[in-house]
């Protein structure tokens, strides 16, 4: 463990604070331990993107830490030889070179060991695609790839089409890439139609198959209300084309009987790595205008790309649903878009991935606890489980777990995860869970916290938005000051003791055990005080305080500046002769973060993740760029 | 009354139609009478579960003809059988609807009607002189809100103002009220001077008083330096006289320094330092009213595009430069506020006539400093004292909206620019609000076409002249009956006694669907979000009484069971 005393943590939205403490780096985290509150800044490093060391200032030797999480964190360190010894370390703790360091494997949770086993359970795919009722008659479990024989990127089990013989799944499996074969992916019950996915064919400029056209065939009988199917190609026409070069494409309508075949162009990979980069470049910007955020915003092309990817499930749950069509649908390999396209019809069409009606403000949101965060997991791993990781979505790869291949890491499960986020602005009621059980699932797949991720609209919308909740998430200042989820949930839990105290005051007045219900009222009212393992404690204060709404021009309230700072400051004052001008405790106190009443007491930015929960400076989100 | 009555029988050419066919945003398809009044445009199925259609024709901002020929094809000939008319009417709330009109005639007739209509000049024809409420007026709006009552309160808090008469019959400043609050020591033969040095005679005058710090917002207009740089000693005394001993201030320049020089030419122009040593200005950029109208006029293009492209729509909201003027407008009042509570100096506002952007800043800030005005009722006065008294030309400004094809006058979208910039900070403290969203789109709705008089005519004197509270219904009649106020109140509302800070960051400026998606998307499921949230906390509510009487209940029966027990 390597420690380093009176390092300065610096807040980069705003200049007024500098907090001085003790650094502290163990084996999976960066601790910042500030000397005069002792608030702790927990960082895993599995979470650290890059270090960068700047130019040496007169107090010191910086180094600026960015996180997948987009958080940035910068310290000030007083000796070069200690800077040197936090980079060099954190250089290599933060690119793990072996699956046993990462940090899930050592990780124990406060979940007992059933709790555990049972998470595990949930990859029961079987007990899944039993609830969704697949029908016996028309698909089955194969046991074609038991032991991994056919295809090393599928699950051993398998739905496929009753009516397709092994030899023709075998066929089609040599007919299409990695071997990546027609299965069922969601079963549609009303309908009977279904989602199946796969890779590409090997049709080149003109192959063919007649075990794959067969096994096509098998598919689209297998729903019997339906005459023909979709074949669904993820990718631009071009791109799927230029695949033919090389024996991959596309399947050409002539050779298969009754598909309708069609392209819904969302881009590879690398556009979408390169999209997301210049996203966060603007969510960036030190204090940008209108004009160079939207057209930051625009040149990035993300929000397109996002529409393209909802346009897709869209398609495919329409298909399903309105009808009653089957679909394939694939890719290039079939487990990046095609992943995502399926798990957002299936978002889409089934109620149980959104869980629960009016769930904005379920009963599950304001026990934030840790086990009910665990739970919820459970909820959408059901389809993460199902749709990835069984389905071999490269998880190491594309989030750089292990060892960086910067070719390989893509925004994938961020851009599905986005997608949900919009339809959860769109449809508020039918998510069950909210933002920032998003944002955590979003920093456990970036964190490896939770073993699951490791190893490898329904109606046309332009003005999707910009997910500040994600990119902007650690810029407190920018989000709301007062959250109505906050505010509900405060309500809500009012409302449940409410309701038991209601019963006990009716038995008390119904004379049964008088005692007791003034035991069991205590109890309940001592609760409302303790906090959860995920409730923050930085939430009780309200950021509120002014930005920079001047350019640096007025100097407001520098009252925690370090001297050699507040010097600076004062040179840029207007009035720097007049002392009260910058009066360091003039009344303002009460309003730096006092308390709203009881049910907004929780500031609106929180930071969900385990490891920024002891971040303690939220009251003060000014962010003067001078 | 009767003259008017005849005037409108005049352009009513054609004063019904049957099977008349209207397709409007969300609600089906409507077939039935269309009615012409002097006053509304009326459509009725005559059947009782159909919603009818009452719209105002000075709601109405741009309509559109179309003629579309029945008939079929008998080879060689062609048969005609009649001609189908359509009318596209485009709304100042920004709605658009469509009326198919059997008959080329009569839809003619109906269009022409319409036009002229919708375009009448002369105040006195406007709705509200001839609107009778149906409701009994229980507190009359007219009354609510003197600066008589305002003044006391000020005087409860300091003796440093007073209430000046100088203005009393409109000429010193033909666009003030009659009574201004100046500072004590100022004489009247001083303000008028300083008028005659402030573009229009708006002279400084007293807009907020923080109770906090004894720090003021003050609002005038341009100082007609001109070239040559004249100055005015009264108005230099009068603006120091609102400075304690050894303070201060600010006076923020609502434009840029290029935009304050080039005012010098036509005889404006702005405080020099030299003339004015306490003062430092600050200079910011909100927009001239002529530009914040076509700002108005693109986003409402863009937001009315309907085809698919991400790129295009970004990129056309970005010309419209709508949401910069939002955070422009924002950031100069959080400015001002930021001056007043966090660094104790006094604010002077002004940018050119002083009646625009001037008032955006001063009562955006009061927003953001004065918990009362975030009420219900506080906004409302808000609204009568820096807009209404202060002189904003409704009138001018709310003339045509979005969709007209007239030549722009001085309209301008000022007050709805204030209304974007309220609801702003309304989405960032949404706990700090008594009124909702609808009430902030309701007075949108009501600056443009109106059953009542309040925002009619341009400034107090003209409305005295009117005679609009004694011949009109105000707004505020309305709106404070209980059963009306209940859709404006906020549920999440707890009073909230502190200064509220917004960010004006890009990233958490919004675009107000509630007014340019109104009509392009169904709000259904936010509507849903937003009963269900009601229905969680009327239930907490009913929750907190019942366990309260019960609690009483239980305490009375201890007493009474101590009772005996106690000697």
């Amino acid at each position: 463990m390597l420690q380093v005393e009176r390092v300065q943590l610096a807040d980069r939205s705003s200049s007024r604070r500098a907090q001085v403490g003790t650094l502290y780096l163990t084996a999976f985290h960066t601790i910042f331990v500030d000397n005069e509150v002792h608030n702790e800044l927990w960082v895993l490093h599995s979470l650290v993107c890059n270090v960068e060391k700047l130019s040496i200032t007169s107090c010191g030797y910086p180094l600026l830490i960015r996180c997948k999480n987009f958080q940035v964190i910068q310290l000030l360190i007083p000796k070069e030889n200690d800077c040197n010894d936090v980079f060099v370390s954190l250089l290599r703790l933060s690119r793990t070179e072996r699956y046993e360091e990462l940090y899930c494997f050592s990780f124990m949770p406060n979940v007992d060991k059933a709790a555990r086993g049972q998470a595990w359970d949930f990859l029961n795919l079987k007990a899944e695609y039993n609830r969704m009722g697949v029908s016996n008659k028309l698909w089955h479990t194969t046991s074609v790839n038991r032991e991994y024989r056919v295809c090393d990127t599928y699950p051993a089990d398998l739905y496929v089409p009753k009516s397709a013989s092994l030899p023709v799944i075998v066929g089609s499996s040599r007919f299409r890439s990695k071997g990546r074969f027609p299965t069922l992916s969601y079963y549609y019950r009303e309908t009977q139609a279904v989602i199946c996915r796969s890779s590409q064919p090997l049709s080149g400029f003109s192959a063919r198959c007649l075990e794959d056209e067969q096994m096509l065939e098998a598919i689209m009988k297998s729903n019997p209300g339906s005459r023909f199917m979709y074949v669904v190609d993820t990718r631009p026409k071009l791109n799927a084309m230029a695949n033919r070069a090389t024996g991959k494409g596309y399947e050409n309508e002539d050779n298969y009987t009754n598909i309708k075949f069609q392209f819904i162009g969302i881009e590879n990979i690398h556009v979408m790595r390169n999209s997301q980069q210049k996203l966060i470049e603007v969510s960036d910007l030190p204090s940008p205008s209108m004009g160079e955020f939207l057209l930051g915003l625009e040149t990035s092309d993300w929000l397109k790309h996002i529409k393209s990817i909802l346009a897709a499930g869209t398609f495919i749950a329409k298909a399903v649903a309105e009808e009653g069509v089957s679909v394939l649908v694939h890719c290039s390999d079939g487990w990046d878009r095609t992943t995502q396209v399926c798990s957002l019809a299936s978002v889409l069409l089934d109620p149980f991935y959104r869980t629960l009606k009016g769930l904005m403000v379920s009963s599950v949101c304001y026990e934030y606890t840790r086990e009910i965060v665990h739970k919820l997991y459970q909820l959408l791993n059901v389809l993460i489980e199902k749709d990835w990781v069984s389905f071999g979505h490269k998880f190491s790869h594309r989030y750089g777990h292990v060892v960086e291949e910067p070719k390989e890491a893509s925004p994938v499960i961020d851009q599905f995860l986005e997608c949900v986020w919009q339809l959860m602005e769109q449809f508020p009621c039918a998510f069950e869970y909210n933002e920032r059980f998003l944002i955590s699932i979003y920093n456990h797949v970036h964190s490896c916290h939770y073993g699951n991720f490791i190893c490898n609209s329904e109606k046309e919308r332009k003005d999707l938005g910009f997910w500040r909740g994600l990119y902007n998430h650690f810029d407190r200042g920018l989000h709301p000051r007062q959250s109505v989820l906050d505010s509900l949930m405060a309500i809500k839990e009012e409302t449940q003791q409410l309701e038991e105290v209601l019963t006990i005051y009716q038995q008390k007045l119904a004379g049964v055990g008088r005692e007791q219900a003034n035991d069991l009222f205590v109890k309940k009212h001592g609760m409302k005080n303790s906090q959860g393992l995920w409730a923050e404690p930085t939430q009780i204060r309200l950021a509120n305080s002014p930005q920079d709404y001047n350019g640096g021009n007025l100097v407001s309230g520098p009252k925690d500046l370090l001297p050699q700072q507040r010097k600076t400051n004062l040179d840029l004052s207007l009035f720097g002769d007049t002392s009260e001008s910058s009066d360091p405790d003039n009344s303002d106190q009460e309003s730096e973060g006092a308390d709203f009443s009881c049910h907004s007491c929780s500031g609106g930015a929180s930071p969900p993740s385990e490891d920024s929960v002891k971040d303690p400076d939220s009251d003060d989100p000014a962010f003067n760029n001078a | 009354l009767f003259t008017s009555r005849m005037e409108f029988a005049e352009l009513i050419k054609t004063p019904r139609v049957d099977g008349v066919v209207l397709h409007r945003p969300f609600l089906p398809t409507v077939e039935g009478t269309l009615c012409l009044t002097g006053h509304h445009l009326i459509l009725s199925s005559r059947q009782d579960n159909t919603e009818e259609l009452w719209l105002l024709h000075a709601n109405i901002d741009a309509i559109e003809k179309r003629h579309v020929a029945i008939g079929y094809c008998d080879l060689p000939k062609t048969i005609f059988i009649g001609s189908l008319g359509t009318i596209i009417v485009k709304c100042k709330d920004l709605r658009i609807i469509q009326l198919d009109i059997p008959g080329m005639e009569e839809c003619l007739n109906i269009a022409n009607s319409i036009e002229a209509l919708s375009t009448l000049d002369s105040i006195s024809l406007m709705y509200p002189f001839f609107y009778r409420p149906m409701f009994e007026v229980i507190e009359d709006g007219w009354n609510l809100f003197s600066p008589e009552e305002a003044f006391k309160e000020l005087e409860s808090m300091t003796d440093e103002w007073r209430l000046s008469e100088v203005n009393k019959d409109f000429s010193i400043c033909p666009s003030y009220p009659v009574l201004v609050t100046v500072p004590k020591d100022i004489d009247d033969d001083s303000l008028c001077k300083a008028a005659t040095f402030r573009h229009g005679g708006r002279f400084p005058v007293l807009s907020y008083y923080h109770k906090k710090n004894g720090m003021v917002i003050m609002r005038a207009s341009q100082p007609l330096t001109g070239t040559s740089g004249r100055r005015c000693k009264e108005d230099e005394k009068l603006i120091n006289a609102t400075l304690r001993a050894g303070k201060r201030g600010y006076i923020i320049d609502t434009r840029t320094i290029a935009v304050a020089q080039q005012a010098k030419a036509r005889g404006g122009g702005f405080e020099q330092e030299a003339n004015y040593p306490q003062w430092r200005r600050i200079h910011k950029a909100i927009e001239r009213t002529n530009i914040l109208q076509e700002s108005l006029i693109k986003i409402v293009e863009a937001c009315n595009d309907h085809s698919n492209s991400m790129d295009r729509w970004l990129s056309k909201l970005e010309a419209s430069n709508w949401q910069s003027q939002v955070k422009e407008i924002l950031t100069t009042a959080c400015l001002a506020a930021q001056c007043i509570d966090r660094e104790g100096a006094s604010v002077l506002v002004h940018g050119t006539e002083g009646t625009d952007s001037t008032l955006q800043v001063t009562s955006l800030a009061q927003i953001i400093l004065e918990p009362a005005c975030r009420t219900v009722r506080g906004f409302q006065g808000l609204v009568e004292r820096e807009w209404l008294q202060a002189g904003h030309p409704f009138q001018h400004r709310c003339a045509q909206s979005a969709y007209s094809n007239e030549k722009l006058r001085s309209e301008a979208p000022v007050f709805l620019l204030f209304l974007d910039c309220v609801w702003q900070i309304l989405r960032q403290f949404p706990c700090s609000f008594q009124f909702n969203e609808h009430f902030l789109v309701m007075l949108f709705e009501h600056t443009y076409a109106s059953q009542f008089g309040t925002f009619l005519g341009t400034t107090a004197a003209e409305r005295v002249k009117l005679k609009l509270s004694q011949k009109t219904v105000s707004l505020w009649s309305w709106v404070n009956r209980p059963q009306e106020l209940e859709r404006f109140l906020n549920p999440l509302y707890e009073p909230n006694s502190l200064v509220i800070w917004p960010s004006v960051a890009p990233q958490s400026l919004l675009l107000w669907e509630g007014v340019f998606l109104r009509w392009n998307r169904s709000t259904k499921c936010l509507d849903e979000a937003y009963e269900e949230m009601v229905h969680i906390i009327e239930y907490n509510k009913e929750l907190q009484l019942k366990v309260n009487s019960l609690r009483r209940q239980l305490a009375e029966l201890e007493t009474e069971d101590a009772l005996p027990q106690t000697p």
